[in-house]
């Protein structure tokens, strides 16, 4: 027991600071703690994360294999503890400003990310899906912290009613394979399943698994709350929706495919494929017609999650390692073009129209320059960082033989260039206007800008050995 | 015996399931559904699982239940509204439920679980222990860590709770015990003399 609980020390350490937290927030002066609990939170995660990153490099299984500790789960931990450490300092002047700023929140952010690493982590049905619970129902709550707006309260009870519904299909999925395999853990699924050919029953299982796990990634056909949620959640809640939860979600994706159901690859290879190829199409599309840029970043967000899938759907070690670099190279470009939003203001209100950009290099050039870098990484323009995840998604995905996939998603990012450079064009060759938004002083979110466009320029260099890393990440988990 | 017992409570579930779903009258829905679970938890008895049993009355007939009545007493909805609403969606739903259920019949039609699998899920626990002391085995050891996740999920769902309900309003009064007993006649009586024909 006690090497077990060695083992998940680091989520131990996180939800113990998080209730202290909120032991000293409730007890010690309510939300005018607020400030100082967000920057201890955020030393937390930051010092998890080296932790994280600085343990033994084999893999550990502890409490009967419910939990795995393996260069998987902690590539997947370093990312969503960084970017979470990040969204949350991001948050601090927006929350302060609106007063929305509230010693809840960064607790909640914690314990969500405690989900996160269990989700990761997950060697067994059970686990996985109290890790999920414990991520989604931090986020709903979240979702909805700007409880008087309408629409945040709408934000939450979508994501809620949805979330629920989403669970239940897991559930059914699990409850499926537990019939067919005869146990729930990860390890146990795989070698019934290679005793024989994959049942029937089997097969309904993983369908039903994979679409509530989608639902997660917000992949299409499970998409419809992300536009909504984006939009109607707080700005900062919205970056880390954007971010850390995303990666959890494809890092749990990952390690069921591959832990549970890594000898039947052909059997869900193609519904990867699909909702990959969707998603990328959906996202291009449908971005297209969108005013709100919150909401444009969320058909952005389901079309780089069909890239990510693409990855996956390879099904190989390689394709792994591709998803996990596309994750963290999407996770910095979002954080810098969250940090843009964050700053957006007229009069100090916020904004969220594009068309509020119009002519922002004359208010502001190196802020507009930096934000051309991100959306030309986005877009996937060869020079920057963004493209070079893509290479990857598309080699992992040409090496199994997916080719008509790799055509598809290469008209798929064509299209959605589109909308990504008309911000760039309305920012350099728009018309004037009266509502314009202000170039007021970035302070910290200047920073984060500033150096995730310079993440996106110096990373094409060697990508900060990210590469190695994730090959090695991924040879843990598929073998 | 037991057999009777066992056609008594199914006749009972199916009674009750069905009368919930035709009860024009909400609270009858909710009487029936309770009938139907207690049914369901004498069924769990003849079944040998007294613990399952246990749990269906104690969390739904006492707490779920329990507060469908609240819910359906308390709050003015219209059911007769309510179910024309539905009406309108009925054949789309019949359509759809019908094609999910072909699915299904299908599925399962060729169900076969191999050996391996029916194997594991046969292993029961030691028959000398009993099945509440089992589960606590299991729960407290094998899924140690579960539990103590279902426990923190148990904690956000209630720092979420009192994050979006809770309001503190500036006028409210509220009781300062210190400083009640602190009050002595001295501090808390002022004597004015005051003159004929003088106000304050």
């Amino acid at each position: 027991m006690t090497n077990d609980i060695l083992v998940i020390l680091p989520e131990i350490i996180l939800a113990l600071s998080a209730i202290a937290a909120l032991m000293v927030g409730a007890y010690g002066g309510q939300d005018k703690l607020a400030r100082p609990i967000l920057w201890g939170i955020s030393a937390v995660l930051v010092v998890v994360a080296l932790m994280v990153a600085s343990s033994s490099s084999e893999t550990v299984q502890a409490f009967n294999g419910m939990f795995v500790n393996d260069g998987f789960a902690r590539f997947a931990k370093v990312v969503i503890l960084i970017s979470a450490a990040c969204v949350l300092i991001m948050s601090e002047a927006y929350m302060k400003k609106r007063d929305l700023l509230r010693f809840e929140y960064p607790i909640l952010v914690a314990l969500s990310v405690v989900g996160m690493m269990m989700m990761v982590s997950a060697g067994d049905l059970i686990a996985l899906y109290m890790g999920l619970e414990l991520q989604s129902l931090a986020l709903y709550v979240v979702a909805s912290l700007r409880r008087d707006s309408v629409k945040s309260t709408e934000a939450g009870l979508k994501y809620f009613v949805l979330g629920a519904l989403s669970s239940g299909l897991l559930l059914y999925g699990a409850s499926l394979v537990y019939g067919y395999a005869g146990t729930t853990s990860f390890a146990g699924i795989i070698t019934t399943a290679q005793a024989g050919e994959t049942s029937l029953g089997m097969l309904f299982g993983i369908v039903f698994l994979i679409s509530g796990m989608a639902f997660k990634v917000s992949a299409v056909p499970f998409h419809m709350w992300t536009p909504d949620v984006y939009e109607g959640s707080p700005t900062p809640v919205t970056a880390f929706f954007a971010t850390a939860p995303k990666v959890a979600a494809m890092g749990l994706f990952a390690r069921v495919l591959h832990d549970a159901f890594g000898n039947a690859v052909g059997d869900w290879q193609q519904i990867v494929a699909l909702l990959s190829v969707l998603s990328m199409f959906l996202g291009a599309v449908a971005a297209i017609g969108q005013t709100n840029i919150k909401r444009l970043m969320a058909y952005s967000s389901i079309a780089h999650m069909g890239y990510a899938l693409m990855g996956l759907a390879a099904g190989t070690a390689f394709g792994v390692q591709a998803m996990l670099i596309y994750m963290a190279i999407y996770v910095t470009m979002n954080i810098g073009v969250f940090a843009f939003i964050l700053l957006m203001e007229k009069d100090g209100q916020p904004v969220t129209d594009i068309s509020a950009l119009s002519l922002y290099s004359k208010n502001n050039p190196g802020r507009a320059l930096t934000l051309l870098v991100l959306m030309f990484s986005l877009a996937g323009v060869p020079p920057f960082l963004g493209f070079f995840g893509k290479l990857y998604v598309w080699r992992a995905a040409l090496e199994s033989g997916l080719t008509w996939l790799v055509i598809a998603s290469a008209v798929a990012s064509a299209i959605g260039a589109y909308y990504y450079l008309r911000i760039v064009f309305l920012m350099y060759f728009g018309e004037d206007r009266s509502d314009a938004v202000d170039s007021n002083r970035g302070g910290l979110l200047g920073g984060f800008l500033i150096a995730s466009a310079v993440i996106m320029l110096v990373g094409i260099i060697n990508m900060f050995g990210i590469e190695s890393v994730a090959g090695l990440a991924a040879a843990t988990l598929v073998n | 015996m037991s057999v009777f017992a066992f056609y008594l409570f199914a006749i009972c579930v199916i009674a009750g399931g069905l009368f919930t779903v035709i009860s024009r009258n909400p609270v009858h829905s909710v009487l029936w559904l309770i009938l139907s679970f207690l049914s369901a938890a004498g069924l769990f008895v003849l079944l040998g699982a007294e613990f399952v049993a246990m749990l269906l009355i104690i969390v739904y007939v006492g707490a779920v239940a329990v507060l469908f009545l609240f819910v359906v007493m308390m709050l003015d909805i219209d059911f007769a509204e309510l179910k024309a609403e539905m009406a309108k969606y009925m054949p789309l739903a019949l359509l759809i439920g019908l094609i999910i259920l072909m699915q299904f019949v299908m599925a399962f039609g060729a169900w076969e679980s191999n050996a391996a699998a029916e194997g594991l899920r046969a292993q029961v626990t030691d028959p000398q222990v009993m099945n509440t002391a089992a589960l606590g085995l299991i729960l407290y050891d094998e899924y140690f860590l579960v539990f103590q996740l279902s426990g923190l999920i148990l904690l956000v769902a209630m720092i979420g709770a009192i994050v979006l309900t809770l309001r503190h309003r500036g006028d409210v009064k509220r009781q300062d015990v210190v400083a009640q007993m602190m009050r002595d006649p001295a501090k808390a009586i002022k004597i004015h003399d005051v003159k004929p024909g003088q106000g304050l």
